[in-house]
């Protein structure tokens, strides 16, 4: 079973996973932006995998609502935004998409495995994987079964308020804990900026000193801060993205500067392994 | 036994929050409606059955606090401006704050089970569960767990998008 999930994960470069402790600080919406993002270079192949299976959202967030999964010869086939861009999510095997998947641990585990074996993802240069909140089930599973393969490290996001940071902690902790290195922390939601006066306002005041304070606590790199946007959940809830549909926004830069770190960091660490070899 | 006392029998009524989404504000809900409840005069509890991200005790202010066991059990953490409102959470049972629980599945599920019998609650008139976002083990038990009692229904929580 190691050596199928081996073979059908050979041909992916790197893999991404972003995490959070908390829920609602912007997992989906990273992900989604980071897979446009380095889908806008057209010679990279790019897969997102949803492995949400509560809560998927990826597919409203890239379009694909009311897509659905094929099966050809060679396994599951992604939904494809982009031709270098796939997608894989439970949300495409729901016969509605208000059906609640209410499964316990084992059987999430099952599906999780089926999407790293089955998918026929092909030639891939990024797998970038969007988790549910928490330190539970899909984490350890994909933790596990990805260690087929070699995981870059993780995305971990976070928005500015101690009551998501002390969630964000025990995430980076879980990631020590599983020896999963951390590419850094990316904190969204910090800071508004009015379109009409310009005034900036903290909607989640950094109480205790924010991402950056924790992260030079723990010693992790934070990636970037991430001002609210109202655009932002707008082009999520229509499927476009955001970096596509408001190219000026603050918001914007912050995504794509992060962005540009999070890839020169995978492609540092691949130059280095072949060194290595 | 149905003959025995248990420690949800003076529980009133059970309420739950729940959302699919996370970061909605379900644990913020929980807090200030039990805030609320207990200013009309309620005898309120809160069971915080998030176990990887255990918000409550910190909305509170007793995330350094302790819990003790007595013959029935667990002794809840009392909060409050008069203490008065009894809070059990996982936040407790950390030995560190920013420890991970790393848990699958069937660890959780008894763990909850626990929660649900093994506090001791006292007189209520309404205790509140806070959940984490989902749909899955922490719900489902919960919901298992709670069906021989009072359980008034659920309050859902969304934000607009």
């Amino acid at each position: 079973e190691a050596a199928e999930l081996r073979a059908r994960l050979r041909a992916v470069r790197h893999t991404v996973l972003v995490l959070s402790g908390k829920g609602g600080v912007g997992k989906s919406t990273f992900s989604a932006l980071l897979a446009h993002g380095l889908a806008a270079d057209e010679t990279k192949q790019v897969a997102l995998l949803d492995i949400d299976i509560c809560g998927p959202s990826i597919p409203k967030m890239m379009g694909l609502e009311g897509e659905q999964v094929h099966q050809s010869g060679s396994g599951w086939s992604p939904v494809y935004v982009e031709e270098n861009l796939g997608v894989m999510s439970v949300g495409f095997l729901l016969s509605s998409p208000d059906d609640a998947v209410i499964w316990r641990g084992p059987k999430k585990n099952g599906l999780i495995k089926q999407f790293l074996r089955d998918v026929d993802w092909g030639e891939v240069d990024y797998l970038i994987v969007d988790t549910p909140p928490g330190t539970s089930d899909e984490h350890l599973s994909i933790v596990q079964y990805l260690s087929a393969t070699h995981i870059d490290g993780a995305v971990i996001v976070t928005t500015p308020q101690e009551v998501s940071l002390q969630d964000v902690r025990k995430e980076i902790n879980f990631c020590r804990k599983v020896k999963l290195p951390i590419i850094g922390v990316v904190e969204n939601m910090s800071g508004f900026v009015c379109p009409k006066c310009k005034n900036e306002s903290q909607i989640f005041p950094p109480t205790t000193g924010g991402a950056e304070k924790m992260c030079q606590n723990l010693n992790v790199s934070l990636l970037g801060k991430v001002p609210l946007d109202p655009q932002i959940g707008k082009s999520c809830d229509r499927g476009q993205s955001f970096l596509a549909e408001a190219p000026e926004s603050p918001a914007t830069l912050s995504y794509r500067n992060i962005i540009q770190r999070i890839q020169e960091y995978c492609e540092q660490h691949h130059f280095q392994e072949e060194k290595i070899m | 036994t149905p003959a025995e006392r248990t420690n949800l029998a003076g529980v009133r009524h059970i309420l739950l929050v729940l959302s699919g989404k996370g970061g909605v504000g379900k644990s913020t809900i929980s807090t200030e409606l039990a805030l609320a409840l207990r200013n009309t005069g309620k005898r309120v509890g809160i069971l915080d059955v998030d176990l990887c991200g255990p918000s409550i005790p910190r909305m509170l202010r007793v995330q350094d606090s302790a819990v003790h066991q007595c013959d029935s059990g667990w002794v809840p953490v009392f909060v409050g401006q008069d203490k008065a409102i009894a809070l059990m959470s996982i936040g407790f049972l950390l030995e560190r704050p920013d420890d991970a629980v790393v848990w699958r599945g069937p660890k959780k599920n008894a763990l909850i089970k626990q929660f649900v019998t093994d506090v001791a609650w006292g007189d209520l008139d309404f205790l509140i569960v806070d959940t984490p976002p989902g749909t899955s083990d922490e719900h489902i038990s919960t919901v298992e767990a709670l069906r021989p009692y009072q359980l008034l229904g659920a309050i859902l929580v969304t934000t607009p998008q």
